[in-house]
């Protein structure tokens, strides 16, 4: 892939309004979001717009973050739980120019938190945004090409699908096999897909503390989920909803009961499983957790210094 | 005092509630631009009754059939149809919630064609269960248990239940969309054309299926066909149409065998001539 930006067109970005879109689009995209917290779990259209970025780059998070986003806030953000991919290094620098604001990598520290596929493993708190950038908004696309009929399902809360979705999953596999994109339903009325996050992730959601957003670029949608709302995982009586489970701690920190990803060593087979959040496995790190990777440093020290 | 106080004292009293019909037509009309649809149609549907609307091709039937099943708005006239509550509702002034819910719960819809009424990328188990699912059965051993004994009442094998559609010859799919509408018990099924694109011999064994159901179930049916025979097989009463107005109607023996208009003389003798 290439960057989203040249060197030059970022040198351009200084001349844009406070975080590149003008004020009349941003209030637009404040009256959608204002929409969608009213609305748990409803997709709201919006006049997405062109930003300097391809689609595939998260273009919909990022006019969400730059409609909410002002000069005292502190931006995180994270592609598949790393704060350091081209991705997420470019969106973070884009709105560092186009907004002057401060960024992070430390989950607590962040106002405002851009994700592309992962919730944070440190519980978010009061007063934080997590704002999702969502590539297909629809759960009902799957089996429903008609946005019409979709539109109706909503309306008429007909979500009789959802469950054959699943019902497919286990027939074919025995079980529920949908990892990520698991749907959700929320405050017990929407049906939402909660973006291609892990469904490891989906217990986060439900009760958050934290405002989330979630903005659609190529396909105009924006729906929210406001704090302290129930988000529940679909699933059937005798298939309950379940998270992945890892048999192993991360190789580097530890850290037990995070999501972790699969890092292949070399072309002998050799892999470890490491925590897909960087932040929260260097502090873990910092902190003096050592995984098994790591495992002759301090931690044991440290265990026996007690 | 209103139908359902009315049936709620007689029940009380021990005094079998009076039948009424089940879906009354009025007046129906539907015309596309100045084209005529279907003109001026009435009639009763009764409990458990399957009606027949025969005619040739684009003499209104199919306009008509939607219009009643309300897939298809009329121009005027109006639909009532006898909700389990006992009450008589018209079904253009419900709320659109409502009836969909009905669609889905209480009718049936049998498509001529099976791809128009089947999710050709789901197993049959799927297809059929969906409707379970729909009116929130959430309890996935339950739902396939319905589906493999819903495969079982229309001859399709347990072992083909997580096969999609798309692998099934014509005659199972038309089995199986007609599975895929009983599995919620419904009290009336529309049906354009079942047997239309079976072969000959395909056919036979569908129409002796439905009509073990139909009697079984005891369900009420509006089957449009321009097969006499399947009219002779299936229906009690039928309709008669030419040019989308009902020319001929009566109990389906005595029309075939003595027909009155000359239209309908015309059509059955053709039959017969075959
Ligand atoms: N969508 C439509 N637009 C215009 N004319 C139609 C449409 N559908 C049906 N018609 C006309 O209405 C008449 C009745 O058609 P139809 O109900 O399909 O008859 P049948 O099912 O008996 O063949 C025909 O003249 C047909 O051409
Ligand atoms: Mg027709
Ligand atoms: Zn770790």
């Amino acid at each position: 892939m290439t960057a989203p930006m040249t060197e030059t067109n970022t040198q351009n970005l200084a001349s844009y309004n406070f975080a590149y879109l003008d004020e009349q689009t941003k209030r637009m995209i404040r009256r959608a979001i204002l929409k969608g917290i009213a609305i748990p779990g409803y997709q709201v259209p919006f006049a997405s717009r062109e930003m300097p970025m391809p689609y595939g780059w998260g273009t919909g998070g990022v006019q969400v973050t730059a409609a909410i986003i002002g000069r005292d806030d502190v931006l995180k953000v994270i592609d598949q739980g790393a704060d350091d991919t081209t991705n997420a290094v470019s969106i973070r620098a884009f709105f560092a120019k186009t907004a002057g604001v401060a960024t992070t990598t430390a989950t607590p520290d962040a106002t405002i938190i851009q994700t592309r596929h992962r919730i944070p493993e440190t519980p978010l708190h009061a007063g934080q945004v997590l704002v999702y950038q969502v590539p297909i908004p629809e759960p009902l696309r799957f089996l429903e090409p008609r946005e019409t009929e979709t539109r109706k399902m909503h309306a008429l809360e007909e979500y009789g699908l959802m469950h054959v979705k699943l019902y497919e999953d286990i027939a074919r596999n025995g079980r529920i096999a949908t990892t990520y994109a698991y749907p959700v339903k929320v405050e017990g009325r929407y049906v939402m897909d909660p973006s291609p996050t892990p469904k490891f992730d989906n217990p986060k959601m439900h009760q958050s503390e934290a405002l989330q957003l979630f903005g659609a670029g190529r396909e105009k949608r924006i729906y929210a989920v406001p704090p302290h709302t129930n988000v529940v995982s679909l699933d059937f009586e005798d298939h309950p909803f379940e998270i992945q489970h890892f048999t192993e701690p991360c190789a580097l920190c530890g850290a037990e009961q995070v999501y972790l990803d699969e890092v292949v060593l070399d072309d002998k087979g050799g892999r470890m499983f490491v925590c897909s959040d960087t932040h929260h496995c260097e502090s873990r790190r910092a902190e003096g957790h050592r995984g098994a990777l790591l495992g002759d440093e301090p931690v044991v020290e440290k265990e026996a210094a007690i | 005092m209103s139908d359902a106080d009315t049936l709620e004292a007689l029940a009380k009293a021990g005094i079998p509630a009076p039948v009424k019909p089940l879906l009354t037509v009025e007046k129906l009309t539907r015309v596309y631009g100045k084209r005529i649809g279907c003109a001026d149609v009435s009639f009763d549907l009764w409990p458990g009754e399957v009606l027949a609307i025969v005619g040739e091709s684009g003499s209104g039937k199919t306009t008509l059939l939607n219009c009643i099943s309300s897939r298809l708005t009329p121009t005027c006239g109006t639909v009532h149809y006898r909700m389990r509550d006992g009450v008589s509702a018209d079904i253009y002034k419900m709320a659109e919630a409502e009836r969909r819910y009905l669609m889905r719960t209480d009718w049936g819809f049998v498509h001529q064609n099976p791809i128009d009424g089947l999710r050709m990328t789901v197993s049959a188990g799927a297809n059929v269960g969906e409707r379970l699912m729909a009116v929130g059965n959430r309890h996935y051993g339950n739902i396939r248990g319905a589906a493999i004994e819903w495969l079982a009442r229309v001859e399709i094998d347990e072992d083909r239940v997580d096969d999609q559609p798309r692998t099934f010859s014509g005659g199972m799919r038309q089995r199986l969309q007609i599975a895929r509408n009983l599995v919620t018990e419904p009290r009336l099924v529309f049906m354009d054309e079942p047997t239309g694109g079976l072969d000959v011999s395909v056919q036979a064994r569908l129409l002796d299926l439905l009509r073990g159901l139909v009697s079984d179930l005891g369900l009420a049916v509006v089957v449009v066909t321009h097969d006499l025979a399947v009219a002779r097989l299936l229906s009690d009463r039928m309709i008669v149409m030419k040019e989308g107005r009902v020319i001929e109607a009566g109990l389906t023996d005595r029309v075939l065998d003595d027909p009155r208009a000359p239209y309908t003389q015309l059509l059955v003798s053709s039959i017969l001539q075959v």
